[in-house]
This record gives C-alpha cells, sequence and structure tokens, in this order.
C-alpha cells in the first residue's frame, strides 16, 4: 500500500527560484524512503511540503489519503516530524519539552505520561529528563528530538537531515535508534539526507534529487548494482600498448578505460578478479606500482546520473570521510 | 501476533488538540522559564523597583513645586489632582511596567522563529490562534505579576491611595490587562515576519520611549504642548492610566476620559489588535 502519493509537487519561490520542480513518487508502508542529494538539491523544501509547514505552488501529495492541501489538520495528527534544527527548548527540561508536545496533540495526560517515559526509556534519555536541554550533548539532543517526533505515535514520521552535524559514533548511534524505533512501532519513514552512508545503510529505497527533480529511484543495491560491477585502478612503471589488450582478454574483465597512465577496469567481483590480475601481470614482467578497488557506490550512482560527484560537492561529506579514516587507522 | 497488532491500532487512535489546552500549554511554557528560574524571577521583579525608585523617587517634579514656593502643593493639586507626585507616577510606572513586558513577551516569538520551535509546533495539529494567544497570555500575566509586585512595593515606599478598596485596585488592574492584552498582540505583530533579535531591539528602541513619554506617565495631558497632546490623546496608554488614577488617587484627579470610556477605548484597541495579529498570522506565521 503506498502510505504516501506524491503527484507532480512543485514549490516556485518569489515566482523563479524552482525550488521543487513536478516530483512525483510513493512511499510503501513500512519502508524508509530517503530523499538524497546535494543542499540546495530542494530536500527541506519537499518535506516542509509534506508536513504542510508551506504550501506547494503544484500539484498535490496524499499521506494516508489525506491530501497536504486540503486536509491538512488530518496530515499534522497522523505525522510526526523531526526537523533539521534543534527545536527542544533550552530553557526547559527535556521532560517538559515533550511534554508540552504531548498536550499541543492533545494526548490525554495519563497516555502521555506513559508514552513520555517509553520514549524517554527507549532513546536512552530517562537519566537526563529532569535536566535543562541546555546541559545535552548533541547526540542527547538528537535523540529527544526523535523522542519528541514519536510522541502521537505517528503512522509516518518525516526526518530532515537527522544526523547533520553529528560526529561519527553519534551518527551510527542516531541510525540505531531510528531503526529500532521504526520497527518499535511500525512506521513509514521518509528522510532526507545528503549523507551518502546514511541513505545507504538505513534506507530501503531512495529517490536521487537535484537541482529539485528526481532523477532516480530505486534501492541502493539495485541503483549500484545498475552500474555494472566494481571498478579496480592500478598503473604500472613498465608500461607497453599490449598491456591493455592483455588487461581486456583476462577472465573477469568487462571494460578497460585508459586515464592517462592508469587503468579502470570495471568487473564483477574486484575481490576475485585482482588476485588473479596481479598474478597475470607479475607473470609477464610487469611492475604494478598502484593498485585500487572501489566498490559501486551511491557517489558514483550519482556521478552515473547528474555527471557530478556529491563527495566533490560537499566539502562536510568529505571531513566525515576523512574523519572516519583517521577512526578506522586508528584502530 | 494479532493481538499486537490491534493494540498498535487503538494506541494510533489519533487525538485532535483541545484548544484552551494546546493554548495554556504554550503560555506555560513560556512562562515556566520565567517562574522556574529564581534569577530570571527576581531580576523581572527587581526592574519594577528601580525604575520606582529613579523616576518616582530621584526624578521628583513633586520636590520643585515645594521647593519653590509655599502655594506649590495647591499648584501640584491642581495640574496632578494629588500632593503625592509619586504616587501619580507609580501609576504611569504601572503602565510602563506593562508595556515593557508586553513588548519582550510578544517578540520573544522571534526566538522561537529563529531555532525552529514555530516551525516544529507549527506541524502539530494545533491552530495559530493558539500560537498567538498563547504568546499574549504570557505576556499578561507577567505583566499583571510584576505589577502587582509594582504596586505593593510603591505602597511600602509611601505611594498615598485614596481609593484603597478590592473594587478600585481590579478596575486599575483591568485597565492594565487590556493595556497588556493589546501592546501583546501588537508588538507579535510586528515580530511575524522577523527572525533577527536586531530588528526586535530596535522596534523596542523606537517605540518604548514614545509610548511612555506621548502619554500622560509623567506629566497630565494639560501642560503638554498641543502637538502632543494629540497624539497622547490617542494613545491608549493614556487610557489605562487615567482609569487607575481615577480608580485609585482621588476625587481631585481628573481623568482623561470616564472610565466607561476609557475601558470602551482599551477594549477596541485590545480585541482589535488582537484581531489584526490573528488574521494577519494566517497569512504570515509559516515555515
Amino acid at each position: 500500500m503506498d502510505i504516501i502519493k506524491v503527484n507532480n509537487l512543485s514549490k516556485v519561490f518569489n515566482g523563479n527560484l524552482r525550488a521543487v520542480d513536478g516530483v512525483s513518487f510513493e512511499v510503501k508502508e513500512g519502508e524508509i524512503f530517503g530523499f538524497l542529494g546535494p543542499n540546495g538539491a530542494g530536500k527541506t523544501t519537499t518535506i516542509k511540503m509534506l508536513t504542510t509547514l508551506i504550501s506547494p505552488t503544484g500539484g498535490d501529495a496524499q499521506i494516508l489519503g489525506y491530501s497536504i492541501k486540503k486536509n491538512a489538520p488530518e496530515v499534522r495528527a497522523s505525522i510526526g516530524v523531526v526537523p533539521q534544527e534543534y527545536t527542544a527548548d533550552e530553557d526547559l527540561t527535556g521532560y517538559d519539552n515533550i511534554l508540552l508536545l504531548a498536550d499541543l496533540y492533545g494526548i490525554p495526560r495519563d497516555v502521555a505520561n506513559k508514552r513520555i517515559a517509553e520514549l524517554l526509556e527507549l532513546v536512552e534519555l530517562s537519566n537526563a529528563a529532569k535536566r535543562k536541554v541546555a546541559t545535552y550533548s548533541g547526540g542527547m539532543r538528537r535523540r529527544l528530538e526523535l523522542a519528541i517526533g514519536l510522541i502521537n505515535f505517528p503512522p509516518v514520521l518525516f526526518l530532515d537531515e537527522p544526523t547533520l552535524g553529528l560526529d561519527v559514533q553519534t551518527r551510527t548511534a542516531v541510525w540505531n535508534y531510528i531503526k529500532k524505533l521504526k520497527e518499535k512501532y511500525k512506521m513509514t519513514l521518509f528522510m532526507t539526507t545528503h549523507y551518502l552512508e546514511e541513505a545507504d545503510h538505513l534506507c530501503d529505497r531512495i529517490a536521487l534529487i537535484d537541482h529539485g527533480k528526481i532523477i532516480k529511484i530505486g534501492a541502493p543495491e539495485a541503483l549500484k548494482a545498475q552500474l555494472g560491477g566494481d571498478i579496480i585502478k592500478l598503473s604500472v612503471s613498465n608500461d607497453k600498448p599490449e598491456l591493455k589488450k592483455i588487461l581486456e582478454n583476462a577472465v573477469g574483465v568487462k571494460e578497460v578505460k585508459k586515464i592517462g597512465n592508469e587503468y579502470r577496469i570495471k568487473a564483477k567481483s574486484s575481490e576475485t578478479l585482482t588476485p588473479k590480475l596481479i598474478a597475470l601481470l607479475s607473470s609477464k614482467k610487469y611492475q604494478v606500482t598502484k593498485l585500487s578497488m572501489t566498490k559501486p557506490s551511491l557517489d558514483e550512482v550519482y556521478l552515473e546520473y547528474t555527471g557530478k560527484s556529491m563527495r566533490e560537492e560537499q566539502g562536510g561529506f568529505d571531513r566525515f570521510a576523512q574523519n572516519r579514516q583517521m577512526q578506522a587507522t586508528r584502530r | 501476533m494479532d493481538k499486537q497488532e490491534s493494540k498498535i491500532r487503538v494506541e494510533r487512535k489519533i487525538h485532535y488538540p483541545n484548544f484552551f489546552r494546546a493554548t495554556w500549554s504554550l503560555a506555560n511554557r513560556d512562562l515556566k522559564k520565567w517562574y522556574l528560574s529564581p534569577a530570571i524571577l527576581i531580576i523581572s521583579m527587581v526592574q519594577p523597583i528601580i525604575w520606582l525608585a529613579l523616576f518616582g523617587k530621584a526624578f521628583n517634579l513633586g520636590a520643585l513645586f515645594t521647593s519653590v514656593s509655599s502655594g506649590a502643593t495647591a499648584a501640584e493639586l491642581a495640574i496632578f489632582g494629588t500632593t503625592s507626585y509619586f504616587s501619580y507616577l507609580a501609576l504611569g510606572m504601572l503602565a510602563f511596567m506593562a508595556i515593557s513586558t508586553s513588548m519582550m513577551g510578544g517578540m520573544s516569538i522571534v526566538w522561537d522563529r529563529r531555532f525552529g520551535f514555530v516551525d516544529k509546533i507549527l506541524t502539530a495539529p494545533i491552530t495559530k490562534l493558539s500560537i498567538i494567544v498563547g504568546k499574549i497570555l504570557n505576556s499578561v500575566i507577567r505583566a499583571l505579576a510584576q505589577a502587582v509586585v509594582l504596586l505593593i512595593i510603591a505602597i511600602v515606599l509611601g505611594m498615598t491611595l485614596t481609593y484603597f478598596t478590592i473594587t478600585s485596585v481590579l478596575t486599575a488592574f483591568a485597565a492594565l490587562f487590556l493595556l497588556s492584552f493589546g501592546m501583546s498582540s501588537l508588538f507579535v505583530l510586528l515580530a511575524l515576519r522577523a527572525r533577527d533579535w536586531q530588528s526586535q531591539m530596535m522596534i523596542i528602541n523606537l517605540l518604548m520611549l514614545p509610548l511612555l513619554f506621548a502619554s500622560n506617565a509623567f506629566f497630565p495631558l494639560s501642560i503638554m504642548p498641543s502637538w502632543l497632546q494629540t497624539i497622547a490623546s490617542w494613545n491608549p496608554v493614556s487610557y489605562a492610566i487615567s482609569i487607575g488614577r481615577s480608580a485609585l488617587l482621588g476625587p481631585s484627579y481628573t481623568p482623561l476620559a470616564s472610565n466607561l470610556m476609557s475601558f470602551l477605548y482599551l477594549g477596541i484597541f485590545a480585541v482589535g489588535m488582537t484581531a489584526i495579529t490573528v488574521i494577519l498570522s494566517r497569512r504570515l506565521l509559516k515555515g
């Protein structure tokens, strides 16, 4: 069953800025659907329209059959929203923050108190509940936002960049909370992100979005499979023109391209092919000086369809990747 | 499994909020920052005491009269309607406090927008009316609570009330209530589209002193230049002060208009301002 149906949704700001340009997609009940794209691609604008914060200039969407244009109160009552910012009031306690939203959703007090205790337990904030939010760490605040977004036990939860600005460990922890909560409450999740790993790790299906348009929709694995295989890059010190032929004729190689003095080899499985290639090359007296293997990543999918790399566009992501590499080397 | 499923369905029953509960929760959220934080509570109470001491005792116009001639008391009585300028001024200070508290309270919506709180509550199934009225209630409650403290302190410091009955005090506070209600609405309206605190501060600086000086807070309209008289006679602050003085100070005080007319004027100001703010918020208050 399609729990969210989006039909040609558009938003034009000030008459000329087409932030969202006629997007259409469906989200199935129980899945995690991700909007992946660089900053300014129109992700937040889409989520703001779907959560009835701003009204579309064209098209419509149904959430649980309610139109975001005509049935905004019903939509609001049946969704949960975890916004990009930390919206909890720093001067109040975690408990008071969540209680406020319970009141705003009209949840009876006795029900609300049970839910609050349960949700705070799930995000492991029970002990910090009576502390002011100002004393929370970034990860704690993000978890509090998650708990607040779930107070009405929404069938559909919207998450806008749920791990923006968090360090690596905290990010992984937040992913786990999201998965746990989704399982427990049998929700459908719609999230936006510009972190490739996040989309890959969390989402059942993703939509690649760029300049307000959806470029491709599919499961991350399927999108990557469409690329046709892994990439092995190698260079040798004693290059000869016939090397390209040798590589092309090797079993398991699908395609060879020479860029500069580097060979880019497309293969079904780089793990099994690489040792064979090295053995083959050394038997022919070639000296391999550089070698790398790349699994098809969402970045390469993105590159394939938009002609640009998300990593290159996002300084933030590069820092994240570097950070992660540093973590890996330290271990 | 079936049992589990049905439990989820039952728990998933969609609730819709009650207007009063939602509005009160929003007001209470702002009020908690005040009454749960001793430092802020004390500072907000100390502020009116300082004003009273500085404006009422240091800036004592009554003393000018008595130092000039012995017929001064009569002149003072004729101009201010009381021989105690401090008592005259105290009611001006009550109004001053009510409007400054309303300003800060009303404009706190700027911060709420900035931190995404407005976006957050706009996705909840509440009405914009709740958001606006919640803000106004917060300011009005703070202003009235501070006014009570201020009045008590003024009496301790020597304010003389000719009429000191429950009715007279309630009359004065009813006027402050309407003034504060209207002013809060006005400042919520001014802050609806603002996102930065600088514009908030500019608006407060721009309007605070003119609102006060173009009123009868310090002097009666009769000794003002005529252009200022005209402005002051439209200023709702003047009417709230006039009601307070005629209710508490004595028969020799000449009110701006009959209390009934003043209440009518303040009532129109409060209801009108709130109506405009609520109507415009439907368009201006959005994500």
